[in-house]
């Protein structure tokens, strides 16, 4: 049982059933003694529209199963009757925390299929577009684990924060929430006059916010009991399920797309992959806090590099009836929940066959999820769904 | 165990007490990015109504609507697009595909109204607050393209092979070429609208693309059937509408068309067309002359069932396409294969008959249910300015008719021609080229009145027979030719400084202080042909309707106040191929038409 071993929540477990070997509880639902709850879909602990059934034995949760259908889309079908260019404004829903990582792995296997090589600038552009989306993102989730204890004041730094990121994508691509900047062949802009000074001004906000938020959230005596041995995800998982990015590291495991498989000029970068020991809701939240910190020092490099002139947009055949190569690849990149691939098949005309996305939340907030949640305390469902960082329009594409 | 400090150190975000709040204070007040993707503004002027906005948008937000304001002309729709709030994503795909960068959107990103129609309007023509915001999402960069601009050049000779043979100069698409230049369309349909026969281009064009060319042949043919000849020798006004045209090279139709009957083989065409067992019916129908309108009329009449005959007074089919184009431009052999396919339907045709004298009017009227009559303008033009009946001056058309039958022509050592249109750059290079062979150098000069920005010639056509050695001095009007002991020697021409007045009718102004003499010891005079209508005589010409202009009168149909007898081509309209084309066929629905209501 997953359980905190600083708090025994009950103490006196002979009112509760007994716990097989693979985490299950022998539930017998006719007894009366357990109740079953919808948790979601509209829910302040629930990453985004996906509600859990719970069945409950008093406040502990005996059986969980995820719950997604309530944003009726179906891009991957919808895709198969758009041209190729037309899905690009239409991939970066399927992840609206972070969009930008759909855009370019959508935009790399088109160039893939059909041979194009993009300019160097907008090879640094997608980068920092990429970094961008990762850091506004991490401003979210991390104060959002302290969110899920009640501890409030860390997020609305976040969102401070995150908004001033949001202006720099607001200036850079013309968009703040869907950039809509990495289009199949490059770029649709290069740096904007000043934009280093005032993004250089928002990431010393964020390096006081680092330090502020790690004597607030980190250092604190009741997130530590709330979070600390919560959840644990034990090594042997991690394969068997399919578990990536910080859930995964946090276990020990030096897994990283951008230095594995470097894409883009990822090689050209100097950082290394943050990891732990022990993958606990804490650890794993602090994992983050480490990646921030990395990914601030990331866009900082980036800026160094970036060319401030010259091509960001290849050449590519007209785009109202592009055919693509017949083929198909599969490109990934490292988003902040992990490994994020995007599996295209063209059959050599103007529409996609196939175009499917393999997102980290498949894993973690279905069969993962799932599993955590057998035996932990109802109160910790939020601490735990923000921990994996599930992203539910991923699940349901 | 719990640590002291972990206890106290939350307790740090009092610092924040003292710091001033960070919330922005007036947010509906907020400027957005100079490249923030808000509300559309469309420049109307600008804008041809193309609909490639409507054509990318993924969320079939814009629809082409028709706007008051805006009226239909060659090159413009007439429409405009319409934005739908409730669909838009704002993705501006539409502003970077625009092709003539007329769509932007502006920074503006606040809109409130209580009416969800307001949301559904007209960027431009419908009024609104950031119609004169500077800033906005445009097209970022000039290299930054959605559309092909350039054109895949065509293969040609050079001057230097070409200047002394009739061979034909455009060698034509390789496939690899024609794939990529029909890949530049954007399907707006312009050509469609302006082409006289109004042509499925785009569809065609899609047939390229998708390496389907039987297909491309079939649609070719439901409203042209001289596609090898047009697809070489047609004045492409298509082309001049072309939206690619407004910041790039507009696309080579002429050739794609060229490059689809080219690679359909002749005796494929019947199997393709389904053509190979067409009813016959028992009218007759006689067409006078094998031009443009004639075999068009004749196609068409054919399929519907009719039987065609056509009186040809030559002795080989095409008229001013056999006998007015140098095979240069439009060899034999092509014009063989659009005219053998229309005979091969069961077409008959009686060459070296001119009706009205080797047969009348009258007699085709009795043994045929009706007449079609596209007998073109092979009447040369004169300047009738002094000298000008002198024997070495000649016209364009009879020089042309002569060269295409192989005869022996007078060809000086140097020549003047005077005109500004195709013909006279077709007698000029065909002349060069004679020229060159006969003497080993060329020495011709064109005049023509019309400076060189308002010619009518095609462009390539100047600029060709530039390359080739003549020399082209246009903006004179010629005064006189001059004579010495029977001998031309020269054209004393002066300085044209009008040619249209400002009601636009042709009222030519001359400088009389600068004049100038071009040399030479013949002249060439192509400013134009004329009808030749002496087979309409007796009470036949006296029950004909003439215009103001003494053009013969015809409904939509091309019938004549005689409801027997239809006139088109030249005659009627053009003068060009297409517009015989489009005249043959809109003919041939008129004898229908009339037959059936007769039947």
């Amino acid at each position: 049982m997953q359980t905190s071993n600083l708090i025994n929540w009950q103490p006196d477990r002979s009112k509760f059933p007994d716990q097989l070997a693979d985490g299950s509880f022998k539930v017998d639902l006719s007894s009366g003694k357990y109740v079953k709850i919808w948790h979601g879909p509209n829910h302040p602990g629930v990453t985004g529209n996906m509600s859990l059934e719970l069945t409950l034995c008093g406040d502990e949760v005996m059986d969980a199963k995820t719950h997604v259908g309530y944003l009726h889309r179906g891009f991957e079908k919808l895709f198969e009757r758009r041209k190729f260019i037309q899905c690009f404004p239409t991939v970066i829903r399927m992840c609206v925390a972070e969009p930008d990582y759909n855009e370019y792995n959508y935009a790399a296997a088109i160039e893939e299929l059909s041979g194009i090589k993009i300019p160097e600038a907008a090879k640094w552009l997608r980068m920092l577009a990429l970094e961008m989306s990762r850091l506004q993102t991490l401003l979210r989730i991390v104060p959002g684990q302290g969110g899920t204890t009640g501890l409030g004041i860390g997020v609305q730094w976040g969102v401070y924060l995150r908004d001033l990121i949001l202006d720099r994508f607001e200036e850079l691509t013309g968009g703040r929430i869907y950039h809509m900047y990495m289009l199949p062949g490059g770029v649709r802009g290069l740096l904007p006059d000043g934009f280093r000074k005032r993004m250089e001004e928002n990431l010393k906000e964020i390096d006081d916010f680092v330090q502020r938020i790690d004597r607030v959230q980190y250092q604190n005596a009741v997130f530590k009991k709330r979070t600390k041995g919560i959840a644990v995800i034990p090594p042997e998982w991690v394969d068997q399920y399919g578990i990536t990015g910080p859930n995964a590291r946090a276990a020990g495991f030096n897994r990283d797309v951008r230095k594995d498989y470097p894409y883009l000029n990822y090689d050209q970068l100097d950082f290394e992959v943050n990891t732990d020991n022990f993958s606990d809701i804490y650890n794993r939240s602090r994992l983050r806090w480490r990646d921030l910190q990395q990914t601030v020092d990331l866009i900082r490099q980036i800026m160094d590099k970036i060319p401030d002139k010259g091509d960001f947009k290849a050449k590519t055949p007209n785009v109202l009836h592009w055919k693509i190569e017949k083929g198909e690849t599969y490109i990934r990149s490292e988003s902040s929940r992990g490994e994020y691939g995007y599996y295209v098949v063209s059959d050599g005309s103007e529409y996609p066959r196939r175009i499917n996305l393999r997102g980290p939340s498949y894993i973690h907030a279905v069969s993962l999820l799932e599993r955590l949640l057998k035996g932990a305390n109802i109160a910790d469902i939020g601490a735990i769904m923000v921990s994996l960082q599930s992203c539910p329009p991923e699940i349901e594409r | 165990m719990i640590k002291l400090k972990d206890i106290l150190s939350p307790f740090t975000a009092w610092n924040n007490v003292f710091k001033a709040p960070v919330t922005i204070k007036d947010p509906l007040n907020r400027e957005a990015a100079p490249r923030y993707r808000g509300f559309h503004f469309n420049d109307i002027e600008k804008c041809i109504g193309c609909g490639a906005c409507s054509m990318i948008c993924e969320n079939e937000a814009i629809d082409m609507v028709e706007v008051a304001t805006v009226e239909t002309t060659d090159g413009d729709s007439g429409l405009r697009p319409r934005v739908d709030y409730g669909r838009c994503c704002w993705c501006a795909l539409c502003v970077d595909v625009c092709s003539t960068e007329s769509l932007t959107m502006t920074n503006e990103f606040k809109w409130v109204s209580e009416d969800p129609e307001d949301f559904r309007y007209i960027p431009g023509i419908d009024e609104k607050p950031w119609d004169n915001r500077t800033e906005g999402w445009k097209k970022p960069a000039p290299n930054y393209e959605f559309n092909q601009l350039e054109r895949v050049n065509m293969e040609m000779l050079g001057p230097e092979e070409r200047s002394d043979s009739f061979v034909e100069i455009v060698q034509g698409y390789s496939k690899e070429q024609a794939e990529k230049e029909a890949d530049r369309c954007i399907d707006c349909g312009l050509c469609v609208a302006t082409c006289p026969a109004h042509m499925g281009i785009p569809e065609y064009i899609k047939t390229v693309r998708n390496e389907n060319l039987e297909e491309g042949l079939r649609i070719m043919y439901e409203t042209n059937p001289l596609p090898e000849i047009c697809g070489r020798i047609c004045t492409h006004k298509c082309e001049t509408v072309c939206a690619m045209g407004h910041r790039g090279e507009p696309l080579s139709i002429r050739w794609l068309k060229r490059y689809i009957a080219d690679q359909n083989p002749a005796e494929e065409y019947q199997r393709i067309l389904h053509s190979n067992d067409i009813d016959t019916n028992d009218k007759k129908v006689a067409i006078i002359g094998s031009g443009a309108s004639g075999l068009s009329t004749a196609y068409y009449l054919r399929v519907l069932g009719y039987q065609v005959k056509i009186f040809e007074e030559f002795e080989a089919a095409g008229g001013m396409m056999r006998y007015g184009i140098p095979s240069y431009r439009l060899p034999y052999d092509q014009i063989d294969k659009d005219v053998n396919y229309i005979l091969s339907l069961g077409v008959e045709i009686q060459y070296n008959t001119k009706v009205g004298k080797d047969i009348t009017l009258e007699e085709l009227h009795e043994e045929y249910d009706a007449v079609f009559s596209g007998t073109g303008m092979h009447a040369g033009r004169s300047t009738k300015i002094p000298g000008s009946d002198h024997k070495h001056n000649y016209m364009a058309a009879g020089l042309l008719n002569k060269i295409t039958k192989g005869e022996e022509i007078h060809v000086a050592k140097e020549i003047i021609v005077i005109g500004g249109g195709n013909v006279a750059m077709d007698i000029t290079r065909s002349l060069a080229r004679l020229q060159n062979q006969k003497y080993g150098e060329i020495n011709i000069l064109t005049t023509s009145l019309e400076s060189e920005d308002i010619m009518p010639a095609d462009r390539e056509e100047v600029v060709e027979a530039r390359e080739e050695g003549a020399t082209i001095d246009p903006g004179w009007g010629p005064q006189e030719i001059i004579i010495e002991d029977d001998e031309i020697k020269g054209l004393r021409v002066q300085r044209c400084t009008r040619v249209f007045d400002e009601e636009g009718r042709f009222n030519p102004k001359f400088d009389e202080k600068d004049e100038k003499i071009f040399k030479g010891d013949m002249v060439v005079e192509a400013i134009g042909q004329g009808a030749d209508f002496s087979y309409l005589k007796g009470e036949l010409k006296d029950q004909l309707a003439f215009n103001q202009r003494g053009r013969l009168e015809v409904n939509e149909y091309f019938q004549s106040s005689i409801p027997w007898l239809f006139f088109g081509g030249d005659i009627i309209q053009g003068p060009d191929v297409i517009h015989g084309i489009a005249n043959g066929h809109k003919a041939a629905r008129g004898i229908d038409k009339y037959l059936q209501a007769n039947t």
